[in-house]
Protein backbone atom coordinates (compact mmCIF):
# COMPACT_ATOMS: atom_id res chain seq x y z
CA UNK A 1 0.00 0.00 0.00
CA UNK A 2 0.93 3.75 -0.60
CA UNK A 3 1.01 6.32 1.86
CA UNK A 4 -1.50 8.35 -0.37
CA UNK A 5 -4.91 8.34 1.28
CA UNK A 6 -7.45 7.00 -0.77
CA UNK A 7 -10.67 8.87 -0.53
CA UNK A 8 -14.25 7.75 -1.41
CA UNK A 9 -17.41 9.73 -0.97
CA UNK A 10 -21.38 9.19 -1.71
CA UNK A 11 -24.20 10.19 -1.07
CA UNK A 12 -27.27 8.52 0.44
CA UNK A 13 -31.10 8.77 -0.01
CA UNK A 14 -32.61 8.35 3.38
CA UNK A 15 -33.94 5.27 3.02
CA UNK A 16 -33.68 1.77 4.92
CA UNK A 17 -31.49 0.10 1.61
CA UNK A 18 -29.17 3.06 2.23
CA UNK A 19 -27.91 1.08 5.23
CA UNK A 20 -27.17 -1.97 3.00
CA UNK A 21 -25.66 0.05 0.41
CA UNK A 22 -22.96 1.48 3.01
CA UNK A 23 -22.44 -1.73 4.77
CA UNK A 24 -21.49 -3.19 1.41
CA UNK A 25 -19.47 -0.32 0.12
CA UNK A 26 -17.48 -0.23 2.87
CA UNK A 27 -17.28 -4.04 2.99
CA UNK A 28 -15.74 -4.50 0.47
CA UNK A 29 -12.94 -1.48 1.19
CA UNK A 30 -12.16 -3.19 4.33
CA UNK A 31 -11.70 -6.45 2.42
CA UNK A 32 -9.20 -4.44 -0.16
CA UNK A 33 -7.52 -3.06 2.63
CA UNK A 34 -6.47 -6.81 4.26
CA UNK A 35 -8.76 -6.67 7.42
CA UNK A 36 -9.86 -9.91 8.26
CA UNK A 37 -12.96 -11.12 8.76
CA UNK A 38 -13.35 -10.45 12.48
CA UNK A 39 -12.59 -6.88 11.88
CA UNK A 40 -14.77 -6.76 8.73
CA UNK A 41 -17.82 -7.73 10.34
CA UNK A 42 -16.92 -4.88 13.24
CA UNK A 43 -16.91 -2.27 10.72
CA UNK A 44 -20.02 -3.34 8.18
CA UNK A 45 -21.60 -3.43 11.70
CA UNK A 46 -20.45 0.11 12.09
CA UNK A 47 -21.34 1.69 9.38
CA UNK A 48 -24.81 0.49 9.63
CA UNK A 49 -25.37 1.59 12.72
CA UNK A 50 -23.69 4.83 12.03
CA UNK A 51 -26.29 5.30 8.79
CA UNK A 52 -29.02 3.97 10.66
CA UNK A 53 -28.25 6.69 13.08
CA UNK A 54 -28.38 9.14 10.60
CA UNK A 55 -31.40 7.79 9.11
CA UNK A 56 -33.23 7.19 11.91
CA UNK A 57 -32.00 10.19 14.67
CA UNK A 58 -30.56 12.87 12.10
CA UNK A 59 -32.71 13.07 9.50
CA UNK A 60 -36.01 11.72 10.95
CA UNK A 61 -36.49 9.65 8.00
CA UNK A 62 -37.41 12.66 5.78
CA UNK A 63 -36.61 11.55 2.35
CA UNK A 64 -35.79 15.02 1.37
CA UNK A 65 -32.44 14.43 3.24
CA UNK A 66 -29.45 12.92 2.70
CA UNK A 67 -26.43 11.05 4.06
CA UNK A 68 -23.35 12.05 3.02
CA UNK A 69 -21.14 8.40 3.74
CA UNK A 70 -17.10 9.06 3.34
CA UNK A 71 -14.10 6.82 3.50
CA UNK A 72 -10.60 7.53 3.70
CA UNK A 73 -8.15 5.04 3.84
CA UNK A 74 -4.89 6.09 4.99
CA UNK A 75 -1.52 4.10 5.57
CA UNK A 76 -2.37 3.31 9.51
CA UNK A 77 -6.03 3.40 9.73
CA UNK A 78 -9.63 3.13 7.63
CA UNK A 79 -11.55 6.30 8.58
CA UNK A 80 -15.28 6.60 7.91
CA UNK A 81 -17.65 9.55 8.05
CA UNK A 82 -21.34 9.02 8.10
CA UNK A 83 -23.21 12.94 7.91
CA UNK A 84 -26.56 13.28 8.77
CA UNK A 85 -28.45 16.88 7.46
CA UNK A 86 -30.00 16.79 11.02
CA UNK A 87 -30.09 18.90 14.00
CA UNK A 88 -27.12 17.50 15.60
CA UNK A 89 -26.75 15.85 19.02
CA UNK A 90 -24.12 15.46 21.48
CA UNK A 91 -22.48 12.07 22.74
CA UNK A 92 -23.30 12.96 26.52
CA UNK A 93 -26.95 13.30 26.00
CA UNK A 94 -27.09 9.67 24.63
CA UNK A 95 -27.96 7.39 27.33
CA UNK A 96 -26.17 4.37 28.54
CA UNK A 97 -28.02 0.93 26.91
CA UNK A 98 -25.98 -1.30 29.94
CA UNK A 99 -27.42 0.66 32.49
CA UNK A 100 -30.28 -1.23 34.45
CA UNK A 101 -33.17 1.07 33.75
CA UNK A 102 -32.01 0.83 30.17
CA UNK A 103 -31.53 -2.60 29.31
CA UNK A 104 -35.06 -3.45 28.15
CA UNK A 105 -35.38 -0.47 25.62
CA UNK A 106 -35.76 -1.27 21.94
CA UNK A 107 -33.45 1.45 21.07
CA UNK A 108 -30.15 3.05 21.68
CA UNK A 109 -27.55 0.89 21.13
CA UNK A 110 -26.28 2.05 17.61
CA UNK A 111 -23.47 4.93 19.39
CA UNK A 112 -22.56 1.67 22.11
CA UNK A 113 -21.98 -0.68 19.33
CA UNK A 114 -19.94 1.52 17.39
CA UNK A 115 -17.74 2.64 20.18
CA UNK A 116 -17.35 -1.11 20.90
CA UNK A 117 -16.28 -1.90 17.33
CA UNK A 118 -14.26 0.61 16.35
CA UNK A 119 -10.88 1.62 17.54
CA UNK A 120 -11.63 6.08 17.67
CA UNK A 121 -15.11 6.70 17.69
CA UNK A 122 -16.59 10.97 17.87
CA UNK A 123 -19.60 12.73 17.07
CA UNK A 124 -18.58 16.48 15.64
CA UNK A 125 -20.79 19.19 14.31
CA UNK A 126 -20.64 18.25 10.54
CA UNK A 127 -20.84 21.12 8.13
CA UNK A 128 -24.52 20.51 7.19
CA UNK A 129 -25.23 21.85 10.57
CA UNK A 130 -26.00 17.68 11.90
CA UNK A 131 -23.89 15.27 13.84
CA UNK A 132 -21.22 13.49 11.83
CA UNK A 133 -19.55 10.44 13.34
CA UNK A 134 -15.86 9.86 12.90
CA UNK A 135 -14.82 6.55 13.20
CA UNK A 136 -11.59 4.97 12.72
CA UNK A 137 -9.51 1.05 12.33
CA UNK A 138 -6.50 0.68 12.38
CA UNK A 139 -5.08 -1.36 9.85
CA UNK A 140 -3.81 -4.66 10.29
CA UNK A 141 0.30 -4.83 10.35
CA UNK A 142 1.26 -6.80 7.15
CA UNK A 143 1.48 -10.54 7.61
CA UNK A 144 -0.53 -10.43 10.97
CA UNK A 145 -3.94 -10.94 9.78
CA UNK A 146 -5.39 -14.48 10.78
CA UNK A 147 -8.19 -15.26 8.13
CA UNK A 148 -10.80 -14.99 11.37
CA UNK A 149 -9.22 -11.57 11.30
CA UNK A 150 -7.72 -11.51 15.34
CA UNK A 151 -4.36 -10.28 13.96
CA UNK A 152 -6.19 -6.89 13.12
CA UNK A 153 -8.11 -6.07 16.41
CA UNK B 1 -29.39 -12.40 2.73
CA UNK B 2 -33.36 -12.02 3.71
CA UNK B 3 -34.94 -13.61 7.27
CA UNK B 4 -36.73 -16.41 6.59
CA UNK B 5 -38.82 -18.06 9.55
CA UNK B 6 -41.37 -21.14 10.31
CA UNK B 7 -42.48 -22.17 13.38
CA UNK B 8 -43.93 -25.87 14.29
CA UNK B 9 -45.64 -26.65 18.30
CA UNK B 10 -44.02 -28.83 20.34
CA UNK B 11 -46.54 -28.61 23.20
CA UNK B 12 -47.31 -25.75 24.65
CA UNK B 13 -44.07 -24.38 23.20
CA UNK B 14 -43.96 -22.84 19.88
CA UNK B 15 -40.74 -22.88 18.52
CA UNK B 16 -39.78 -20.45 15.35
CA UNK B 17 -36.45 -21.68 13.29
CA UNK B 18 -34.94 -18.46 11.71
CA UNK B 19 -32.47 -18.17 9.28
CA UNK B 20 -30.98 -15.08 7.53
CA UNK B 21 -30.57 -11.77 9.07
CA UNK B 22 -32.24 -9.55 11.52
CA UNK B 23 -31.52 -5.99 10.59
CA UNK B 24 -33.40 -2.61 9.92
CA UNK B 25 -36.21 -3.03 7.32
CA UNK B 26 -37.76 -6.67 6.65
CA UNK B 27 -35.86 -8.73 9.12
CA UNK B 28 -37.05 -6.44 12.40
CA UNK B 29 -40.63 -5.92 10.87
CA UNK B 30 -40.61 -10.16 10.20
CA UNK B 31 -39.45 -11.03 13.51
CA UNK B 32 -42.19 -8.40 14.90
CA UNK B 33 -45.16 -9.95 13.03
CA UNK B 34 -44.01 -13.47 13.80
CA UNK B 35 -44.19 -12.91 17.50
CA UNK B 36 -47.60 -10.85 17.75
CA UNK B 37 -48.85 -12.99 15.48
CA UNK B 38 -48.46 -16.07 17.66
CA UNK B 39 -49.53 -13.82 20.82
CA UNK B 40 -52.48 -13.02 19.01
CA UNK B 41 -52.95 -17.26 18.81
CA UNK B 42 -52.82 -17.45 22.29
CA UNK B 43 -49.23 -18.71 22.12
CA UNK B 44 -47.59 -17.51 24.49
CA UNK B 45 -44.61 -19.95 25.04
CA UNK B 46 -42.14 -19.37 22.21
CA UNK B 47 -38.51 -20.12 21.43
CA UNK B 48 -36.55 -18.84 19.12
CA UNK B 49 -34.04 -20.90 17.28
CA UNK B 50 -31.64 -18.76 16.22
CA UNK B 51 -29.06 -21.53 15.02
CA UNK B 52 -29.29 -19.83 11.24
CA UNK B 53 -29.32 -15.72 12.38
CA UNK B 54 -25.55 -15.09 11.90
CA UNK B 55 -26.07 -11.26 12.30
CA UNK B 56 -28.59 -9.05 14.37
CA UNK B 57 -28.12 -4.81 13.95
CA UNK B 58 -29.20 -2.34 16.75
CA UNK B 59 -32.69 -3.03 15.08
CA UNK B 60 -32.91 -6.73 15.43
CA UNK B 61 -31.74 -6.60 18.94
CA UNK B 62 -34.19 -3.76 19.64
CA UNK B 63 -37.11 -5.94 18.00
CA UNK B 64 -36.19 -9.33 20.14
CA UNK B 65 -36.30 -7.28 23.50
CA UNK B 66 -39.62 -5.85 22.39
CA UNK B 67 -40.86 -9.27 21.70
CA UNK B 68 -39.68 -9.88 24.45
CA UNK B 69 -41.36 -7.40 26.78
CA UNK B 70 -44.43 -7.92 24.93
CA UNK B 71 -44.47 -11.75 25.37
CA UNK B 72 -43.94 -11.38 29.21
CA UNK B 73 -46.51 -8.62 29.06
CA UNK B 74 -49.18 -11.21 28.39
CA UNK B 75 -48.35 -13.55 31.07
CA UNK B 76 -45.68 -15.81 28.52
CA UNK B 77 -42.21 -16.74 28.05
CA UNK B 78 -39.93 -15.65 25.12
CA UNK B 79 -36.25 -17.59 25.47
CA UNK B 80 -33.56 -18.19 22.98
CA UNK B 81 -32.11 -21.38 21.15
CA UNK B 82 -28.67 -21.95 19.45
CA UNK B 83 -27.03 -18.38 19.27
CA UNK B 84 -24.46 -18.39 16.55
CA UNK B 85 -20.92 -16.95 18.34
CA UNK B 86 -21.48 -13.46 16.79
CA UNK B 87 -25.51 -13.18 18.32
CA UNK B 88 -24.05 -14.73 21.24
CA UNK B 89 -21.05 -12.04 21.69
CA UNK B 90 -23.58 -8.96 20.86
CA UNK B 91 -25.64 -10.25 23.81
CA UNK B 92 -23.25 -10.29 26.26
CA UNK B 93 -21.62 -7.42 25.05
CA UNK B 94 -24.97 -5.10 25.18
CA UNK B 95 -25.59 -7.38 28.73
CA UNK B 96 -28.94 -9.20 27.14
CA UNK B 97 -27.62 -12.37 27.65
CA UNK B 98 -27.98 -11.71 31.57
CA UNK B 99 -32.00 -11.03 30.40
CA UNK B 100 -32.81 -13.36 27.78
CA UNK B 101 -32.81 -16.93 28.84
CA UNK B 102 -30.60 -18.60 26.67
CA UNK B 103 -30.07 -22.55 25.55
CA UNK B 104 -27.87 -24.81 23.31
CA UNK B 105 -29.83 -27.95 23.64
CA UNK B 106 -33.51 -27.90 22.24
CA UNK B 107 -35.19 -30.54 24.68
CA UNK B 108 -33.69 -28.77 27.77
CA UNK B 109 -35.36 -25.36 26.60
CA UNK B 110 -38.55 -26.88 25.72
CA UNK B 111 -38.85 -28.42 29.18
CA UNK B 112 -37.83 -24.85 30.85
CA UNK B 113 -40.91 -23.84 29.94
CA UNK B 114 -42.70 -26.53 32.36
Amino acid sequence: MTLETKHLEITLETQVESVNLAEEMCLRVAEAAGFGEDDCYRIGMSVREGVINAFHYGNQERPEKKIHLAVDLTAEKMIIHVLDEGGGFRLTDVPDPLAEENLLSTSGRGIFLMRAFMDEFEVVEGRTGGAEIVMSKKLPAPGTTSPNGQGGT
Amino acid sequence: MFLRATHRDAGQVTVVDFSGRITLGDGSALLRKMIRGLLDDQRKQILLNLADVDYIDSSGIGELVSGYTAVKGRGGDLKLLHLTKKVRDLLQITKLFTVFDVYTDESTALRSFQ
